[in-house]
């Protein structure tokens, strides 16, 4: 599972994404499957053009350095820059919605 | 046999399992290291030591102990944490190269982070995990733990997973160390400590008359005896040395061999054969006594002998010594390029006491010396109060002795005083206190020796004077005189004086021995006359006595002859009659 459940959508091949999304888990806790299904929720309905990456640190400890996870399960933003990262279940939508700075883009819409 | 085995187990295998750390000293504290297999939290202010402490125990577990470790850093960054290792002599890149060492930085930053919801630490326990792994990691060190409290703001999940951690970590067989930072009336300050049942070493960093000084104290070890005292301990380029001040015991070695001073009649003073091997002795005397040149000549004697010699100097440099020195006729130079003599100069303001003691221990533990001059003990007495001048002076000498190491302490005294109380104090740590005074007499000042004490030797109980010549240093005899003892000139004069009457004495005693003879020789004179005179008497008696006989000889003759004429027939008459005639004629 080289690229465990990447997702795609709305955007054309070769286009990068504009939301480029990586959620860090451990293995299928149930922790982190409500994070996954709290974050397809939350894409679905706020974001159009997203890329979703899940990445298992259980099967690929090493890739735990490079982004500076330590909390289980965590959501990092990779682009828009600045990165951001978001800890938890993601059960508080509001929260995450903040953490992603969609709060301000959807009022602003 | 079960019963057999458990019964009369040993003291060690009861005991605890230990990690040696491979910091001098604190393996001794800890009675051989940190608990094996178990968390240890290592806490203090800032800037007192801690990182350099838990590198320290992941680098020479790697090097020394073939241990391979694993440095989690959480406040610096890979390249701070290379020079910081670099700083201690090791080579981060080359441990981590050869697998002996995996390093990994871990960034918190909460601003960076939104949390929604329920989390673990997973993601730390899989990095921490998969560094123990990659290298087979026997030691961990978390520097420092408490930045997550920092960056993470649920702290009932952070306490519950750092109570999982801590147990994971147990349950990997890592003997780790947890540095956490000194906190408002509790050891950490966010309670850290709670979850380190095993073993917690405070770290200090204090101020004492703008000197500071590092310790350490084993607040907590579970299961094992350990030193309770605060060590002080020092940090330089080869890390960390804790010293066990406290390990005061009096079970030295005591040598019968006898060590010269350097001065053959000073030898000649001690019974003839110098100090004890391995005895502590005291040199005191006021300003200019000579303290150092005595001092000087005891260290050259025994690098003449082969032995090393360490001298810390706390008022003159190196080379001041050696010149000085040389002005006495002591070539301390060639000792010192031959390697047998070492100087060790510190101003005693440098440190604290604590720290010079440390800074001693490690100094002789590296040139393993025979003998140690310390010079001047006072300047270093002067930088603590008196009571912990006295404590860092019994520990040194009791580290010396322990070491069978001779030692010689100058000491500088107040001029004309007598021997004040912490004079008295010192004394009973030391085993021969020669005292060198100046004496001044008809408007000069000399030098005067003595030796108030020596323990275990009968000693000469006189004053020598001390003599600082260029071809060394010599000792005379002071002469006495009505006002004291004689030095300098004043014994120059006394002994000219001296031999002046030695001489008179002598001419008397010539004139003596003539008028006897003189008067012998009357005698027998006078007697000789006398016995010439009776001799003469005795002829002229003799003569008399055959003139008398003659005489009456010649009576008789003449009576006989007359009665013939008469023809007389009284024949008979004749002898009565010269009885009488005799009588008439004495007379």
């Amino acid at each position: 599972m080289k690229q465990p459940a990447t997702k795609s959508k709305a955007t054309p091949v070769g286009a990068v994404p504009v939301w480029q999304l990586r959620l860090y888990v451990a293995g299928h806790t149930p922790k982190s499957m409500t994070a996954l299904a709290n974050l397809r929720k939350i894409c679905e309905e706020h974001l159009k053009d997203y890329e979703l990456e899940v990445i298992d640190l259980l099967k690929q400890p090493q890739l735990a350095k490079g982004d500076q996870i330590l909390a289980i399960p965590t959501l990092v933003r990779q682009l828009p820059t600045p990165i951001k990262k978001i800890i938890g279940d993601l059960s508080n939508t509001e929260r995450v919605l903040v953490g992603l700075n969609l709060r301000e883009a959807r009022k602003k819409e | 046999m079960l019963t057999a085995k458990l019964r009369p187990a040993t003291p060690q295998s009861d005991q605890l399992e230990k990690t040696p750390t491979g910091i001098r000293g604190l393996d001794e504290i800890a009675n051989g290291g940190l608990p094996k297999g178990r968390t240890s939290l290592v806490c203090g202010n800032a800037g007192c030591g801690k990182t350099i402490l838990a590198m320290e125990f992941v680098a020479r577990g790697a090097v020394e102990f073939g241990e391979p470790g694993v440095f989690i850093a959480f406040e610096e960054t890979p390249d701070e944490l290379e020079k910081n290792f670099l700083s201690l002599g090791f080579d981060l890149k080359k441990l981590v190269a050869k697998k002996l060492l995996a390093v990994d930085y871990i960034y918190v930053e909460r601003s960076e982070i939104e949390e929604t919801g329920s989390y673990d630490l997973d993601g730390l326990f899989i990095r921490l995990g998969h560094a123990i792994d990659s290298v087979g990691a026997k030691r961990v060190v978390l520097d420092t733990l408490e930045v997550l409290f920092a960056g993470l703001s649920d702290q009932a999940i952070l306490r519950a997973e750092l109570r999982r951690l801590f147990r994971w970590l147990k349950e990997k067989g890592v003997t780790a160390i947890v540095t956490g930072e000194r906190g408002q009336g509790m050891l950490t300050r966010y309670g850290l400590e709670e979850y380190v049942a095993d073993c917690v070493i405070l770290l200090d960093l204090r101020l004492q008359e703008q000197i500071a000084t590092r310790r350490l104290r084993l607040v907590k070890y579970r299961g094992s005896k350990h030193g309770a005292d605060e060590y002080p301990f020092l940090i330089d380029e080869n890390g960390l040395s804790i010293l066990p001040i406290s390990s005061l015991s009096l079970n030295h070695q005591a040598s019968t061999q006898r060590v010269s001073s350097g001065i053959s009649r000073l030898d000649r003073m001690l019974d003839g054969k110098g100090f004890f091997r391995g005895s502590t002795v005291l040199v005191s005397g006021t300003a200019g006594a000579g303290k150092s040149s005595l001092a000087g000549a005891f260290a050259l004697a025994a690098c003449q002998r082969g032995e090393r010699c360490l001298y810390f100097a706390f008022e003159e440099s190196p080379l001041q010594i050696v010149r000085n020195m040389k002005s006495i006729g002591l070539n301390l130079e060639a000792m010192v390029k031959n390697g047998l003599l070492r100087f060790h100069a510190v101003r005693s303001s440098l440190h604290g006491l604590e720290m010079h003691l440390v800074t001693k221990h490690k100094a002789v533990d590296e040139f393993k010396p025979a003998i140690v001059v310390l010079d001047p003990i006072s300047s270093l007495m002067a930088v603590g109060s008196p009571t912990e001048g006295k404590s860092m002076l019994t520990r040194l000498i009791d580290f010396l002795k322990s070491e069978g190491i001779t030692a010689m302490f100058t000491d500088l005294i107040c001029s004309g005083g007598g021997l004040n109380q912490t004079d008295n104090e010192k004394s009973s740590l030391i085993d021969t206190w020669i005292s060198l005074r100046d004496l001044e007499l008809n408007g000069e000042l000399n030098r005067g020796l003595q030796i108030i004490k020596s323990r275990g030797m009968s000693h000469s109980n006189q004053i020598r004077e001390f003599l600082l010549t260029n071809k060394g240093i010599d000792l005379l005899d002071v002469y006495l005189g009505p006002a004291g003892v004689l030095t300098g000139s004043a014994r120059i004069a006394q002994a000219a004086q001296g031999k002046a009457e030695v001489l008179v004495q002598q001419q008397q005693q010539v004139r003596k021995q003539h008028e006897w003879r003189r008067r012998r020789s009357s005698l027998e004179r006078q007697m000789a006359e006398l016995r010439a005179q009776s001799e003469m008497e005795e002829e002229e008696e003799r003569q008399i006595r055959a003139q008398e006989e003659a005489l009456t000889k010649t009576l008789a003759g003449n009576r006989a002859d007359l009665a013939q004429l008469r023809g007389t027939d009284q024949l008979v008459s004749r002898t009565p009659a010269k009885t009488k005639q005799n009588e008439t004629t004495g007379h």
